[in-house]
């Protein structure tokens, strides 16, 4: 029983729960169904609070561990190999955090089949924690590619005109850089004897060509996902066809997988390949930081817009990943909660407005802030955070990233070129012109079009969506120390691998 | 015993220090949650109050510091702590600190209690008294992220003030969001003030990580403890601090080349013109180098890249200010221009100075803008009157913009109290002995007759300028007939408003008394923090007066204000009588020139057509072409997609059906399947994916559980 009750074990399969109720509801029951799939994902997030209590943030290592063999095929074990670390905490927390919310941004969003779209947004949840705490590789694989399942019918059933389309690519793109990765991983496994990614890790070092092929087969699947340019085609057709939830989802977490998978594979296994690939991954991110940023501002769907402002914020993520160093690291983990929640909020509000008026284009409005005025401060608020306002959530990141970066400049053998930074803090200066121009089409200006002039500002359940969002991006602007505890344990020792292998590099 | 008990009693007074945060904050916090339900009356004295009550906190830190004058840290909580990078929330309490707390929550105060008054009728002259609240909570936040900025204890923490007040800017430029131009001109002005500000902000950053990089500290008395161990290793890092942080002063304090946002950022309420734009926000800069002297200390091209900058700006933009017809451009390109002295001064090490201007600046500069609002009300008033009881000509009236010297004329009968405190003001700006910006202005030309003759040259010039533009104006505005019916009609404004204008005028006649020479109290005050490394190594102390300098520049302002007067009294006035609208006389007589002032030498336009449509068009093809019509649908699309369409029906129809069928349905067409699949679903079948699912999950949990037991 110690299995199913495992903290560990909860906290991934305890929305099944939920499934298997909603099953037994009746379609009609819609406020029913709302009802268990929120509850069920509230009591999620409280079993991911308690995972956080029993959680030591001194202790660098993987606790919580649970492994038990699970298929056994011609010598290979596959095990159910959970466990969680300073590197995982804060994902699992922010998707359990998330899905209530995207829930209930769902109340009046999703009227049809909502029974199904609960089931498989649970599942979904189901797949996604499942990821971030896997430390079996096999296990990782089919977790990562479950969620691509539920994802996939939201997008396809509940999504916009061209729905279809947009699942299908997003479908196969990932898929695609899947399979080199299910590659890799058999490679591991038959080569090295082993799918446990701590017993990888124990081993000695896989030699240095081979490592740099290993590396760039598990970054074809995480590279995709995150998405990191040019590979970010799929991203603004997922989200502007995909509903609500779906995109705050989407670019909350599931991009986040792919930025973790780079920290917990990547990193932890490749360390030559990582160390010797960085400047490369580093001009990566800083090319999508500028491209995102400026496709970002002509955009005329709002959707579209934040969208592409994804491809920025997570080509400061990898820029901070690939520094190599603890500031940059850890800038980069919490620049992926950051990310989580302003561009998670941001999709809620271009959701609640699309509600209203069942349009995107920003043409649409101007002067909204006259009518809607918490809705306007919210925006605000959240837009700020995005463009890194110091004293909010984003700041912190972007710039223990762009110092991280900075600092790899200056340490030899490592990015070794102050440019990385430099430019990438351009798009410091892109953001607010992107940012600033969306708000003011949307909300400054006269309240000229007619069709405007009767818009109700937010509901009661509308501001609650929003509110956990902003406190978040208050506190972790203003006292980030707790998150940062969290993490600083496990990336110093991620790190201190890293420079171990750098040593041992000719 | 009294002097243990006066240094117990400054001790204590330092604890109270994170008050200057605490109390903007709760001022804010309570107009914002319970405004709602209070009148403006409560909501303006709410908000003033909470300002008064900083400004009381300051007075107590400057009491202490008579006593303790070496200042202290009092460290709040920690804030960002990855290894070697420890950076906390802590206050810094010495005599720089100080001043500035007392002259933003001073002069703040001053402006709040006026803002009262003022926006009780701007609210209504723009239709929207829902506004009036608002406005009191963005005032109050930007007093808090003003105080956030002066009361850092390190580099980051005053960048958090730094980009702070910027957003009040954005905010408060943007107050009439639905205002100007087209219905969007406030807010544009806004956004440029942001964004042009940002660009400043990016050689903030840049300052920041090179800083660390060198010192592994963001905090003041670490970093400066350094410096000089760290200027003989690595001057050259010290010289790239300096410049990348030179970028972020031109931004804040609106120097060349990142000027162009003041001038639109008179959008904003007239208040806001005079706190945020004029008396405190701007000098961020100028504290920002002040405050980083050990730094510039050691490197010496850097501050003579300042000074020059200073001098330039100063110049360029008292030059524009002579051509501009709205009252309050007038005082924008005239605060660029004062900016500009300030930067200098502190350019050429003159620190002392170059505060002291700010001091007296933030007296006499306020007082204009308050002062210019008060005649804008005025006329606005003149305007509603003639409106009500003329009908007739209410069409005319209606396009009278309020704003433009051209409409007014001879307010001195109508608005006496506005008059003789906006005389004052212009006395002091023009810097008339005895006034308080003769004595700021002196040290700094003072400094600059020993520095460098030709800064002295252009400041005197500078200078020159500012006498004749603030004469031009005030004949302009309250002298002659009154232009338009407006003007004829004006009234004065409320107590609520001359009383503060009052309070301001005060301190810009006795300002200067803060440093006179000989005594120099805010030298010996400034010296406790600002310790003249400059003036050490230059080797040469500077006089305390020189009666040459004062005479020369008092000679200049005298000889500017009697050619203001003899152009726009004497020969203004007969040039009106012989035209029908009003013609500046310059206009007539140097035509070209006047108009290249008048159009601010297009630098906009040269920014616009060297930036920001460069980068719209360059976005917008890359967004476009480059990354939807070819990224996206030929390559992908196309390409990709089409091309493993072609292949797999290459590999279906030649090869036998039979064999390759099922091979081929499931590649060849996947996206049809995937399609079809979706089409099952859609007609009610997605309950029976959803139980498989489920199942296969359940058998899966099943063996977990039951099997590997």
């Amino acid at each position: 029983m110690d299995l199913i009750f495992h903290p560990l074990t909860l906290v991934t399969f305890l929305p099944l729960v939920g499934v298997v109720i909603l099953l037994f509801l009746r379609e009609e029951q819609k406020n029913l169904i709302r009802w268990v799939a929120l509850g069920v994902s509230l009591a999620t997030f409280i079993v991911s609070l308690v995972v956080l209590a029993q959680f030591q943030a001194s202790n660098p290592d993987l606790q919580l561990v649970i492994r038990r063999v699970w298929i056994q095929v011609a010598g290979w074990d596959i095990a159910y190999h959970l466990g969680v670390d300073g590197l995982s905490i804060l994902l699992v927390l922010l998707t359990t955090f998330l899905t209530p919310i995207a829930i209930l941004s769902t109340w009046t969003a999703v009227e049809e089949r909502v029974k199904e779209f609960m089931i498989f947004f649970l599942l979904l949840e189901v797949g996604m924690v499942g990821v971030f705490l896997a430390l079996d590789l096999f296990l990782f694989y089919i977790f990562w590619e479950f969620t691509l399942v539920p994802m996939y019918f939201l997008i396809g059933i509940w999504g916009g005109p061209r729905r279809m389309y947009a699942a299908i690519k997003f479908f196969l793109y990932t898929m695609a850089g899947s399979i080199l990765m299910l590659l890799a991983i058999l490679w591991l496994g038959i080569q090295r004897g082993t799918f446990s990614l701590p017993d990888l890790v124990a081993q000695d070092q896989i030699p240095a060509n081979i490592q740099i092929w290993l590396f760039l087969a598990f970054a074809a699947a995480f590279a995709i996902k995150v998405p990191m340019w040019p590979l970010h085609s799929w991203l603004p057709d997922a989200h502007v066809e995909a509903p609500t939830a779906g995109s705050v989802i989407l670019a909350g977490v599931l991009l986040k997988m792919g930025t973790y998978g780079f920290l917990r594979f990547n990193l932890a296994l490749f360390p030559q390949a990582a160390v010797q690939l960085a400047p490369l991954m580093a001009v990566l991110a800083v090319i999508g930081i500028l491209y995102g940023a400026a496709v970002s501002f002509p955009q005329k769907d709002v959707k579209k817009l934040v969208a592409y402002s994804s491809v920025s914020h997570l080509g400061f993520v990898m820029l901070g990943l690939f520094a190599l160093n603890p500031q940059g690291i850890q800038g980069g983990i919490l620049q992926m909660v950051n990310h989580g929640i302003s561009t998670g909020a941001l999709f809620l509000i271009v959701g609640m407005i699309y509600e209203r008026r069942h349009t995107r284009e920003m043409d649409a409005f101007g002067g909204l802030w006259k009518i809607m005025p918490v809705y306007g401060a919210l925006t605000l608020i959240v837009a700020l955070s995005s463009m890194g306002l110091p004293g909010l959530n984003g700041f912190v990141g972007e710039f223990t990233i762009l110092l991280g970066a900075w600092e790899a400049g200056q340490a030899s053998g490592s990015l070794g070129s102050y440019f990385y930074a430099g430019f990438a803090a351009i798009g410091v200066i892109l953001a607010a012109i992107y940012m600033l121009t969306m708000f003011q089409k949307l909300f400054l200006g006269p309240l000229d079009k007619e069709e405007n002039r009767q818009l109700k500002d937010l509901n009661w359940r509308e501001i609650v969506t929003l509110v956990p969002l902003v406190i978040l991006i208050f506190w972790i602007g203003l006292y980030p120390k707790p998150f940062f505890s969290l993490m600083a344990p496990a990336v110093d020792k991620l790190v201190a691998n890293l420079s171990m292998s750098l040593a041992a590099l000719p | 015993m009294l002097m243990s008990e006066t240094a117990t009693a400054g001790l204590s007074f330092f604890s109270l220090a994170p008050l200057v945060l605490f109390f903007p904050l709760l001022g804010l916090l309570l107009n914002l949650i319970w405004g709602g339900r209070f009148s403006e009356k409560v909501i303006g004295g709410i908000a003033s109050g909470a300002v008064g009550a900083t400004f009381l906190v300051a007075v107590l830190q400057m009491v202490a510091l008579l006593s303790h004058p070496e200042g202290t840290v009092i460290p709040l909580v920690d804030w960002i702590t990855i290894g070697a990078l420890n950076i906390h929330w802590g206050i810094q309490i010495d005599t720089l600190s100080v001043t500035m707390m007392l002259v933003v929550s001073g002069v703040g105060c001053l402006i709040h209690i006026y803002a009262i008054a003022y926006m009780h009728d701007d609210v209504r002259i723009n239709g929207d008294p829902s506004r009036y609240r608002r406005f009191f909570v963005f005032f109050n936040l930007f007093i808090l992220a003003m105080m956030t900025l002066v009361s850092a204890d390190n580099y980051l923490m005053l960048f958090v003030g730094w980009e702070g007040v910027g957003l009040c800017s954005y905010l408060l430029i943007g107050f009439w969001y639905d205002k100007g131009k087209d219905g969007i001109g406030n807010a544009l002005a806004g956004n440029k003030a942001f964004i042009t500000n940002r660009v400043g902000d990016f050689g903030f950053l840049l300052a920041a990580f090179t800083l660390f990089g060198l010192f592994r500290s963001f905090n003041f008395n670490e970093v400066f403890a350094k410096v000089e161990e760290i200027s003989v290793l690595m001057p050259a890092g010290i010289l790239m601090i300096t410049l990348f942080m030179l970028i972020g002063v031109t931004g804040k304090s609106a120097q060349l080349p990142l000027y162009v946002w003041l001038p639109d950022a008179m959008a904003g309420p007239t208040p806001v013109s005079a706190l945020i734009h004029a008396a405190t926000m701007v000098t961020a800069g100028v504290y920002l180098i002040a405050r980083s002297h050990p730094l510039y200390a050691v490197v010496p091209q850097a501050q003579s890249l300042v000074a020059w900058v200073g001098t330039l700006t100063a110049v360029f933009a008292a030059t524009i200010a002579v051509a501009q017809f709205d009252i309050k451009k007038v005082l924008a390109y005239s605060t660029i221009s004062q900016l500009g002295f300030m930067v200098a001064a502190v350019g050429m090490g003159a620190y002392v100075a170059g505060m002291f201007h700010l001091v007296t600046h933030a007296f006499f500069k306020a007082l204009l803008f308050l002062s210019s609002g008060s005649v804008i009300q005025g006329v606005e008033r003149g305007l509603h009157e003639v409106e009500h009881h003329h009908k007739g000509k209410q069409a005319a009236a209606h396009h009278l913009d309020p704003q433009d010297m051209r409409n007014m004329g001879g307010l001195r009968q109508r608005m006496p109290i506005t008059f003789w405190v906006y005389l004052i003001g212009a006395l002091a700006l023009a810097g008339i002995v005895p006034l308080a910006g003769f004595w700021s202005k002196d040290e700094i030309l003072l400094k600059a007759s020993y520095k460098d003759a030709r800064l002295y040259t252009l400041l005197s010039i500078a200078a020159f300028f500012t006498a004749f533009y603030m004469a031009r104006q005030i004949i302009l505005v309250f002298f002659g007939k009154p232009r338009s019916d407006a003007a004829a009609h004006a009234t004065e404004s409320p107590k609520l408003m001359t009383v503060p204008l009052i309070a301001l005028a005060v301190l810009s006649v006795f300002g200067g008394a803060l440093n006179l020479p000989g005594i120099h109290a805010f030298g010996h005050w400034l010296e406790h923090t600002i310790h003249h490394l400059a003036a050490v190594k230059e080797g040469v102390e500077l006089p305390e007066f020189s009666l040459q300098v004062a005479a020369v520049s008092t000679l200049i302002a005298f000889l500017a204000i009697a050619l203001g007067w003899w152009v726009y009294q004497q020969w203004g006035e007969r040039l009106q009588k012989a035209n029908a609208a009003y013609i500046d006389p310059l206009q007539v007589a140097f035509k070209p020139v006047f108009n290249v002032l008048n159009q601010k030498y297009w630098v906009d336009e040269l920014y616009w057509a060297l930036f920001v449509n460069p980068y719209k068009a360059f976005s917008k093809w890359l967004a476009e072409q480059v990354d939807w019509r070819f990224w996206h649908d030929w390559f992908h699309d196309t390409i990709i997609a089409g091309g493993f369409k072609r292949l797999t029906l290459f590999l279906a129809q030649p090869i036998d059906l039979g064999i390759i069928d099922g091979i081929a349905n499931g590649l060849a067409a996947l996206t049809q399947a995937g399609a079809a699949y979706l089409r099952r679903f859609q007609s009610g079948y997605v309950r029976n994916y959803a139980l498989a699912v489920f199942l296969g999950v359940v058998a899966m949990m099943s063996y977990l559980i039951f099997v590997l037991r």
